[in-house]
């Protein structure tokens, strides 16, 4: 255990010195898991880890079984999470009075607490381990794998799991050319969002001649409703700042720069103690572990703009300069930050890289069916049962994620579309949800992999109004830098809104169409490229429903308030003036035991009305 | 020597030329609005897309700043960036109609209404003032401020700004907001009197023509 205090000066340190901690790790195998990722503190999980170390140390017990603050567990639906290990049983919606009893009952008795169990939403079972759950158990967890086991500030917990060890092999017996070789053997394709070949990435910006070269991580994850990279990051940060040290090596960078959002306090911090842990360890800095490749990596946080999720709007933003991107070529390997090589790659990316060293390239390639190797993270939000992270293998149906792993549809409503790749992602209906999830095959249906959001909707979610939600984020976002972005996204918005309003035409559709594929062909980057998405893939799968909105003034699934009107069925009303009461905007008269009527001129549409009636007498039209 | 096809053509231009500066010694008109050949290019108008790679696997650049490559297929009035550009000026007829530059823009290309609602504002944002003042002057009185449609040009802090010499070229280079065209304001107008080349007043006079400097055409030509 010197090492840890000395630092690490050779290959064989460290490996002594992973034995070391694994050894430790085993002799002691009980310990708490408490989720303290983004979703689960919001539902209190920090109050609940007090509780758990206070009422540990009160038990006698402090000394017996750990407690790891961790990162996401992935069923953020039912947070706090709690996992008891070496049982590994599965503790949801755990609440600080849940505590004792867990203590008392689990921890010194060996019982489970059967009301804190997950139930199984379709057959009603309790499931006691976390494994059995389908959620989990229709997974394949490699990034997230690690998770529950690790403490994301403690480098011990993730050296005791073999960390590093992909960084030791690397050093010790591969030159930068294997290592780019090993990447591209195993098809490894960029996270971030376009699908871009990492190998070959890292490959072009090796060959260039260049004394400096830079690699950065992209975390400037800007996706409404995705957190995939934030929770890598919370979770595992070495396994990314190990990914980003491999990268630096296989391209000849001697600094890597790791950018995030200042959205994400808990990333920063969690990534820069991890940095400062690796270079009192020796992993970071002058000649790692006896080899004569040194590497420096520094944080810089960004101000939170998506369009800097931009390669080049992000180097610009890592300068210090307005995050707006440029014209490309000359690439960023030619010219990237500070005029030199550079490499940008995503977190998710990076988090790869160390699995695919330990596994080789051709186990990892054999991950999932499609083109591409390898599992991808998902944020599973929206309309269905259990949101949360996901990892599959890529390729796996859009049908099997939503329906098993997600477990359907909340509400016993029906499926009506998928929007994947966030923003800028495309939206698909039923009749694709047997689409691999691959790069290729997501573009060719109009819509992307982008970083791996995944919003599922049910059949009360307007297709126009949510082109119209996700044009109003592009146009907030676009930096303004490039014409067709800047006014075609806007024009395309007010068009968008018109539709929504029952103020449009046919032939202001047909203009909307063109302007849609002008500003995918026109644009500088990829923002404005692929903005028109959201509405070229509804409109693509969801015309009928435009032609709705357009010809008949209506929508059909009830949420353009300009198109939609309530009314009192006079027949069924008893007159019991609950509607009357909540009304915000006074809209409803009627005396009491008498049908009552709303005043269309003063209703504001808010649908309240609908939802106090205990009588269904309210029908929206 | 780079040697590249250009609309078929086989030419060669010296390296590190861009596809806008080879189109432009070959004689082969591309729209710019945002391009100096003094100032580093930005490529924020869009006007000068062309179509680079093989039919099929082609997409649009902008040739400003795209440098010539050996072996490269550059088609400068396909189909598809004939029928981009004619939007892309039709939206800054839409943003900006009183420009005279914008307005012989469209007269060009035959662009000959708007479609989308009409807007009246004075500045495309092509940044050549920024980029004259900063690069010319070195002066860097002024840039952009805010992003996406709040975007706007302004002095540092929107004070006077103390580096400004007065020298006016931002002026002298603005495509916008040089001699306004004094032509009908009428909404969704577009007289395209002066560069058209199919007169106005045809269908009313046959064959007569003003040859009147400004053309007055567009006045005879309106509806009653």
């Amino acid at each position: 255990m010197d090492a840890l205090k000395t630092g690490l000066r050779s290959l064989p340190e460290l490996f002594d010195l992973q034995l070391e901690l694994k050894k430790k790790r085993e002799q002691r195998e009980n310990y708490l898991a408490v989720c303290g990722d983004t979703g689960c503190t919001a539902w209190g999980s920090e109050q609940v880890k007090d509780l758990f170390a206070r009422c540990l140390e009160e038990k006698g017990l402090s000394q017996s079984t750990g407690l790891k603050f961790t990162g996401c567990l992935g069923l953020c639906e039912c947070g706090p999470v709690v996992i008891v290990f070496p049982q590994g049983i599965f503790y949801q919606k755990v609440k600080t009075e849940d505590i004792e009893e867990i203590v008392e009952q689990t921890l010194l008795q060996g019982k489970v607490v059967e009301r804190l169990l997950y139930q199984d939403p379709l057959s009603g079972a309790k499931i006691v381990h976390a494994e059995e759950i389908p959620f989990y158990r229709k997974q394949q967890r490699v990034l997230l794998a690690n998770n529950w086991k690790i403490d994301p500030s403690s480098i011990e917990d993730y050296l005791a799991l073999g960390g590093y060890g992909a960084l030791g092999r690397v050093l010790g017996q591969m030159s930068s050319e294997q290592v780019i070789g090993e990447i591209k053997a195993s098809r490894l394709r960029g996270r971030g969002g376009a699908g871009f070949p990492a190998g070959l990435k890292w490959e072009e910006c090796s060959g260039m001649p260049a004394k400096q070269k830079y690699i950065i991580c992209n975390a400037d994850e800007g996706d409404p409703g995705a957190f995939m990279d934030r929770s890598l990051l919370e979770g595992n940060p070495h396994s990314v700042l190990e990914g980003l040290i491999i990268g630096g090596f296989a391209v000849g960078a001697s600094e890597g720069i790791i950018y995030i959002r200042a959205e994400y306090p808990t990333a920063v911090q969690k990534v820069r103690l991890a940095i400062a842990q690796a270079e009192e360890l020796g992993l970071l800095g002058e000649n790692i572990l006896g080899s004569r490749f040194s590497f420096k990596v520094s944080v810089s946080v960004g101000a939170g703009a998506f369009v800097c999720g931009e390669t080049s709007a992000l180097v610009e933003s890592v300068h210090g300069r307005v995050g707006e991107p440029r014209q490309k070529p000359p690439h960023l390997a030619e010219r990237g930050y500070n005029n030199c090589p550079t490499v940008i790659n995503n977190v998710e990316t990076l988090a790869n890289i160390p699995y695919i060293i330990n596994m080789g390239a051709e186990a990892y390639s054999r991950i999932g069916s499609g083109k591409s190797g390898g599992t991808k993270i998902f944020s599973l939000v929206g309309k269905v049962h259990h949101t949360g992270l996901v990892e599959v293998p890529l390729g796996m149906p859009l049908r099997k994620i939503i329906f098993e792993i997600g477990g359907g549809i909340k509400g016993g409503k029906a499926f009506k579309a998928v929007q994947t790749g966030g923003p800028s992602g495309g939206c698909l209906p039923a009749s694709m949800l047997d689409l691999p999830t691959d790069f290729d095959e997501l573009n060719a249906a109009g819509s992307m992999m982008g970083s791996g959001g995944m919003i599922v909707m049910d059949e009360e979610t307007c297709m126009v109004d949510l082109a119209r939600y996700f044009l109003k984020f592009l146009n907030d976002e676009s930096c303004g830098c490039c014409f067709t972005c800047r006014e075609g996204l806007s024009r395309m918005l007010e068009m968008v809104e018109a539709i929504t309003k029952g103020q449009s035409s046919m032939a202001e559709f047909a203009l909307l169409k063109e302007l849609a594929a002008v500003v995918r062909d026109s644009t500088m980057c990829g923002l404005g490229q692929t903005g028109a998405n959201p509405v070229l893939s509804t409109i693509r799968y969801f015309t009928e429903e435009y032609r709705a909105h357009i010809e008949e003034r209506r929508c059909p699934a009830g949420v353009c308030r300009d198109l939609i009107s309530f009314h009192i069925n006079s027949e069924l009303c008893n007159g019991c003036g609950a509607c009357r009461r909540k009304c915000p905007a006074g809209a409803i008269t009627g005396e009491a035991k008498m049908p009552h009527f709303i005043r269309a001129e003063l209703c504001t549409k808010c649908g309240i009305c609908l939802e106090s009636c205990p009588i269904q007498a309210v029908i929206k039209l | 020597m780079v040697n590249f096809k250009l609309n078929g053509l086989e030419v060669a231009v010296e390296k590190g030329t861009t596809l806008l500066e080879a189109a432009r010694f070959y004689g082969i008109e591309i729209p710019t609005l945002c391009y100096d050949a003094g100032l580093s290019p930005y490529g924020a108008c869009r006007l000068c897309l062309v179509e680079v790679g093989e039919p099929g696997k082609s997409r649009l650049v902008t040739s400003c700043t795209y440098p010539a490559r050996e072996g490269l297929q550059v088609r400068t009035h396909s189909q598809w960036v004939v029928n981009t550009r004619k939007l892309i000026i039709e939206l800054y007829l839409a943003t900006c109609p009183s420009s005279k530059t914008i307005q012989d823009l469209a007269s060009r290309y035959h662009v000959t209404g708007v479609r989308f609602r009409q807007k009246h504002e004075d500045c495309i944002l092509c940044g050549l003032c920024i980029r004259y003042c900063s690069e010319q002057m070195q002066a860097k009185a002024i840039g952009f401020i805010n992003r996406g449609e709040k975007r706007r040009i302004s002095t540092p802090f929107e004070r006077k700004a103390e580096e400004c010499r007065f020298c006016g070229g931002c002026m002298y280079i603005c495509p916008a907001c040089q001699a306004r065209c004094q032509g009908p304001e009428e909404k969704e107008a577009v007289c395209n009197a002066c560069l058209n080349l199919s007169p106005p007043c045809l269908d009313r006079f046959n064959d007569a023509m003003c040859y009147l400097d400004p053309c007055v055409a567009c006045e005879q030509g309106r509806k009653e």
